[in-house]
């Protein structure tokens, strides 16, 4: 057997190296979390130690409750995270059915044209897509943002969910045919369950970059009503820089979120990637 | 079935994702790269052909800034090229032990910072490298390295390396998911065939697997280099539009945004914008050109 599969003292440097890198991942976080808690004071006396009867405080986030309107920030990238994966996977597997399914003039052009989009980042055409927002009328609203983030999920999208289309049976699709069928009810009743797994995977993987986003919300819907937690949370703590309870407070009510997302879909998130969804 | 006629069906399929990725993506792209060919007189659009690349690349006060960003830029990616990617691949590289315990768990918690958007993970770091809090000088003392201590984010010659560091703190987790995946699909019999050989352990990894995961290492530069040079909201966040101290941390998105909309008393000029874009088309353009055809072409692929 391999040397390094028995020996201890191997398993022991591997074991310390990545403590080791955990420690460097989470500490930062950590650090965050546990002085939003405390007491200013506390946050410059004592910066690691954990929150106790004397140092706990709540000051930072009453703080940021009273003053930032987060709730409203939470719906918007709520609404705009979940509107935007839902026409990626609507209009992705629409796509990626039609180009997987039929054969017809054009199809490996149309698989190319839809693929492009996968390399070159939408950001570079920011100038006209604002200028395109403010003739339509839709800059400040959260459809210019459900918008971008469906062009720009969409490339990977059709991609990822063509690979599994294929995989569809043949025989199953040519049984509903028989039984009258129609090509609309083919694709919902019969393929789209099927591919449930890998929708899932293009959801998780588009997910964060939408949540994360601050480009976008930053130059097409900076008014306050319709900012999203990222840029309603750059904001907030830009302004106030020299509170610290607060800048804390407002940091750990923008990472609990994602951390508890994390928690309920890492294992999709880490299959996904590790199934070779992306290669 | 018949040739001719049309199965709308199809039509009605594509249509809803062929619009709007055209609408939204390639026509403000070519629009972008159309709309740097003109400039604003007076109130007025007009057309001046490459006026604006010039002044871009030869004019003394813009060129300056220009060949600043993308010297920034490059330096950016090889940072993530010299550090991100090899701490990746040796995480990956112990990860994929087949004995190793608590596997998943090492795996969900360094993944973490993948997450978080740029705006916590700077304001994160900036607290914590800030002299004011003192958390990265105390830590520094108690290894003994007090005397290393500088505020590094306020410093010219450091705060872009920081910067790329932090970055790199954040993005450690997808090549080390990537070449993960790809260490897994490497079948057993020919690592044992390579221990009946006598190569184990260490040589094992470099004779064995390194090559059969090369292909995953070329994915992982090209989707650094795109990624980093559309790069903006770290430097952003921490640092402003301004990019400073002094613009060493200006990168090319910073240096798009800044021209685009105008900060302090210079005013918006999306014209100038559309053509810092399209020198970032162009760059990331040349990139996935010299992976498809120079790099992923030659490459050597086993068949497993």
């Amino acid at each position: 057997m391999n040397k390094a599969r028995s020996n201890p003292l191997n398993a022991a440097a591997m074991h310390a190296a990545l403590i080791l890198y955990t420690l460097i991942a989470l500490f930062p976080v950590f650090v965050i979390l546990i002085n939003s808690f405390k007491t200013r004071k506390a946050i410059f006396r004592e910066p690691l130690a954990l929150p106790n009867a004397d140092s706990f405080s709540l000051i930072g986030y009453e703080t940021v409750l009273k003053q930032g309107d987060f709730f409203l920030y939470f719906q918007n990238s709520f609404i705009v995270t979940v509107a935007s994966l839902f026409f990626i996977l609507l209009f992705g597997a629409m796509a990626a059915f039609a180009l997987s399914e039929y054969r017809f003039k054009g199809n490996t052009l149309m698989g190319l044209y839809l693929a492009l989009g996968i390399m070159i980042p939408i950001r570079i055409g920011t100038v006209a897509i604002l200028e395109m927002m403010v003739a339509t009328g839709l800059v400040n609203t959260l459809w210019a943002l459900i918008l971008v983030y469906t062009a720009q999920g969409l490339p990977l999208a059709v991609f990822i969910l063509s690979e599994f289309m294929r995989g569809v049976s043949d025989d199953l699709k040519n049984a509903g045919r028989i039984d009258g069928l129609s090509e609309y009810a083919i694709f919902f009743k019969l393929a789209l369950p099927l591919v449930r797994p890998a929708m899932a995977t293009v959801a998780v993987f588009n997910m964060i970059p939408i949540w994360n986003d601050l480009w976008f919300p930053l130059i097409l819907a900076p008014a306050e009503e319709v900012k999203t937690l990222t840029l309603g949370s750059q904001v907030f703590i830009g302004q106030f820089v020299t509170n610290w309870n607060a800048v804390l407070s407002a940091l750990s009510m923008a990472i609990i979120p994602v951390l508890i997302l994390y928690v309920i879909f890492s294992r999709q998130l880490i299959r996904g990637i590790t199934s070779g969804a992306v290669k | 079935m018949q040739p001719r006629r049309i199965r709308w069906h199809i039509v009605v399929f594509l249509a809803p994702a062929v619009l709007v990725y055209t609408a939204v993506m390639i026509f403000p792209l070519f629009n972008t790269l159309r709309l740097a060919l003109y400039s604003r007189i007076d109130q007025e659009r007009i057309f001046v052909g490459l006026e604006n690349f010039r002044t871009l690349f030869f004019d003394p006060f813009w060129a300056e800034q220009f060949w600043n960003a993308l010297g920034n830029n490059f330096w950016f990616f090889i940072v993530h090229m010299l550090v991100q990617n090899p701490i990746g691949v040796a995480l990956a590289a112990i990860l994929s032990h087949p004995r190793l315990r608590f596997a998943a768990l090492y795996r969900s918690a360094i993944f973490i910072p993948t997450i978080l958007s740029f705006v916590i993970v700077g304001f994160a770091w900036k607290l914590i490298l800030s002299p004011i809090w003192g958390i990265a000088p105390s830590m520094l003392d108690m290894v003994g390295l007090k005397s290393l201590f500088a505020p590094w984010l306020g410093k010219e010659e450091y705060a872009l390396t920081t910067l790329a560091m932090v970055s790199v703190w954040q993005f450690v987790g997808i090549p080390m998911m990537l070449i993960y995946a790809a260490l897994l699909t490497i079948p057993e019999e020919i690592l044992e065939a390579g221990e009946i050989d006598g190569i184990t352990g260490f040589a094992a990894f470099w004779k064995i697997k390194l090559p059969l995961i090369l292909p995953s290492i070329g994915i992982i530069s090209i989707l650094t280099f795109v990624g980093n040079f559309n790069a903006f909201d770290l430097i952003y966040t921490t640092q402003g539009a301004l990019a400073g101290p002094d613009f060493s941390t200006d990168i090319l998105g910073t240096f798009m945004y800044r021209t685009f909309f105008g900060f302090q008393l210079q005013l918006g000029d999306p014209h100038m914008g559309s053509a810092i874009a399209s020198a970032m088309f162009a760059i990331i353009l040349v990139g996935v050109c010299i992976y498809l055809f120079g790099i992923q072409t030659r490459m050597r692929r086993y068949q497993m």
